[in-house]
């Protein structure tokens, strides 16, 4: 593939701006101490519009921008599994995170894993939930560098410099400004996905002869190609929709940079308004699914890997290079590259969160300073990053695909610490710790037990378990995080049964119910600490 | 239940308790969101095309409007006025 110069000029000058952006949004809403919520949550005071923004920029990754449409494209309808999930995750969580807001306001807590420790009662279980949070995000930030490298790749740049340059710039400008610098960017990101999609929507179908055209040959497409691939849902995948789309939408609101977005909030009124408003989002990314389906309208070839197998992830960008001039398909590709950047900042700066809070503080400097803290995890989130750099360079990108999607699955067993918790405390604090291993060892057995016909593997090959293996006699295939947590919730109530019948020590509770309704007012009080409100964007 | 029951955490100063409780009936609307896009023998069906799409896409892309339909109708309807 020749290289793209014109597209290349766009992605490196947009490229500059935001890092630019990066390193000036310390000034933004600027900090008025040296604590970890200023570095890390930007002093909780986003209010509706920008938390709109904000957060919309951390859930929606460059990987999803990428990979859901590729899902669409090599494996038909399940793919869309992306669009209940996308749909369901807010109302499902739109009360529960007002409570979690309102806590972690209250104490102060930073991460998931604060609240359960102060809940239960156990720095144990709030190790638990960090190690499983810093796990789990790691390949997904991965991820985010594949979006990158399939857009690298479709521009013809081969050799992975460009994405260590561009991982050292993130670093550098999310040490600097913590999350101000991809709150800032996200404004950039969401405004470049509005425009590009909204023109690609309409352009590509008139180019392409229609969506009865398209729709067309997706049909024709999926007759003639092996079973588990169709252009509906079949017996045996309906289940694994269903359990995929319902654990997704837990799950994503148990990651740290999920966690991380809503505490940059602040009221309990701009958390709901926020849920309220990022369905449509939600919508937006259904529109970017159907670029799977225009692509086999388009007869779309994805680019073969270094593996030598086509990766599909480079559909999307393909598609983007034949239908638009390239210069409109050099924004679409800053497009996917800066939405690579923002996540990736807040995942980096949530993991390290968890690092410094419930590993560093807790067990090797119970004295750290608040500006201790925040200098550990800025030097942390560059480690993280650093790892998942090497994660890229080092490991097969399909494997790190199926290690993100085991991610999800383990990120899942935090549910009944974190949210559970959020409502009772009534599960024992040793039955949690107990479930949490259990769930891991049914999603990590499941995913074991799949193969991956992609990569030729028997084992480790994705997340959808087919419950034959269980003796039953049936295709029928399940999510392993669904798995996973219905055994999780077994053990921790089972357990639970057990050790209250022994009378085990269950530990203090040091949140008290109205802590749990806390709030800010939407006027500034009285108290002077509150920073302004931001005078433009 | 006051601020004094959490002596060894104090709360920071700015934050008030206006509730009790995030109780309502309008809560039950959120199941409609929730619930309907996990019913797939509603939706695993070719027909009827609108624009061209088939039933199975543009029927799921309208759950995420109901999504923020329904949000913002029990936010609204759960708001205190102040």
């Amino acid at each position: 593939m020749p290289l793209q110069g014109t597209e290349l000029a766009i992605v490196i000058v947009l490229f500059a701006a935001v890092s630019v952006l990066g390193f000036m949004a310390s000034r933004w809403r600027k900090a008025t101490s040296v604590s970890l919520d200023e570095w890390a949550l930007a002093g909780r005071g986003f209010r509706s519009w920008v938390s709109w923004f904000v957060v919309g920029g951390d859930l929606y990754t460059a990987y999803t921008y990428v990979a859901v449409p590729a899902l669409l494209f090599g494996s038909g309808a399940i793919g869309f599994y992306a669009l209940p999930y996308v749909a369901i995750e807010y109302p499902l969580v739109f009360l529960i995170m007002i409570r979690l807001w309102s806590v972690c306001k209250t104490h102060g807590y930073v991460t998931a894993a604060d609240f359960v420790r102060a809940r239960f009662g156990s720095p144990t279980l709030a190790l638990a939930v960090a190690i499983t949070g810093v796990v789990a995000t790691m390949p997904y930030i991965a991820l985010n560098l594949l979006g990158i490298q399939a857009v690298l790749a479709t521009m013809g740049i081969s050799g992975s410099w460009p994405l260590i340059i561009a991982f050292v710039v993130l670093a550098a400008f999310t040490y600097k400004s913590g999350v101000r610098a991809p709150a800032l960017i996200s404004f950039v990101k969401d405004i470049l996905v509005y425009i590009v999609i909204g023109v690609a929507i309409f352009y590509i179908p008139i180019r392409l002869g229609g969506w009865g055209h398209i729709f067309g040959s997706y049909n024709a497409h999926f007759k003639a190609t092996p079973p588990g691939t169709a252009s509906l849902l079949t017996g045996a995948n309906q289940w694994q929709y269903i359990t995929l789309a319902l654990g997704s939408a837990f799950a994503i609101f148990l990651y740290p940079h999920s966690v991380t977005g809503v505490l940059t909030t602040r009221n309990r009124a701009v958390v709901k308004r926020t849920l309220a408003a990022l369905p449509i989002y939600s919508f937006v990314l259904g529109l970017i699914a159907l670029f799977g389906v225009m692509a086999i309208a388009g007869k779309i070839k994805p680019l073969t890997g270094t593996n030598g197998k086509p990766n599909t992830n480079t559909v999307v960008p393909s598609l983007f290079q034949h239908m638009f001039p390239s210069w409109f398909t050099g924004l679409a590709f800053a497009m996917i590259v800066i939405g690579a950047l923002v996540p990736a900042a807040f995942m980096s700066i949530a993991s390290a969160n968890l690092f410094t809070r419930n590993i560093y503080k807790e067990y090797l400097r119970p004295q750290a300073s608040e500006q201790e803290q925040t200098q550990v995890s800025k030097i942390v989130s560059l480690l993280v990053k650093a790892g998942a750099l090497l994660f890229i360079l080092l490991i097969n990108p399909q494997f790190s695909i199926n290690l993100q999607l085991l991610g999800g699955a383990i990120i899942l067993q935090t549910l009944p610490s974190v949210m559970i918790g959020l409502y009772s405390r009534w599960l024992h604090r040793g039955a949690l710790i107990t479930g949490w291993a259990a769930g891991m060892i049914a999603s990590i057995w499941t995913f074991y037990l799949t193969p991956d016909p992609a990569l030729n593997e028997a084992h480790w090959g994705g997340t959808a378990f087919a419950l034959s293996h269980l003796g039953l006699h049936t295709d029928v295939e399940i999510y392993i995080g669904f798995i996973g947590v219905v055994v999780n919730l077994l053990v921790s109530y089972g357990v639970t049964t057990a050790l209250k019948a022994l009378k085990t020590r269950e530990g203090t509770d040091q949140t008290a119910p109205a802590d749990y309704f806390t709030d800010v007012a939407d006027r500034a009080p009285a108290a002077p600490a509150e920073p302004a409100v931001p005078t433009g964007a | 239940m006051t601020e004094a029951s959490n002596s060894q955490d104090p709360s920071p100063p700015g934050l008030i308790h206006p509730t009790t409780t995030d109780r309502s009936p309008w809560n039950w609307l959120l199941l409609l969101p929730i619930l309907l896009p996990l019913i797939t023998v509603i939706y695993n069906r070719d027909n009827p095309h609108l624009l061209g799409f088939p039933f199975f896409f543009w029927f799921q892309l309208l759950f995420t409007l109901l999504a923020a339909a329904v949000s913002g109708i029990v936010f609204v309807m759960t708001r205190r006025r102040s």
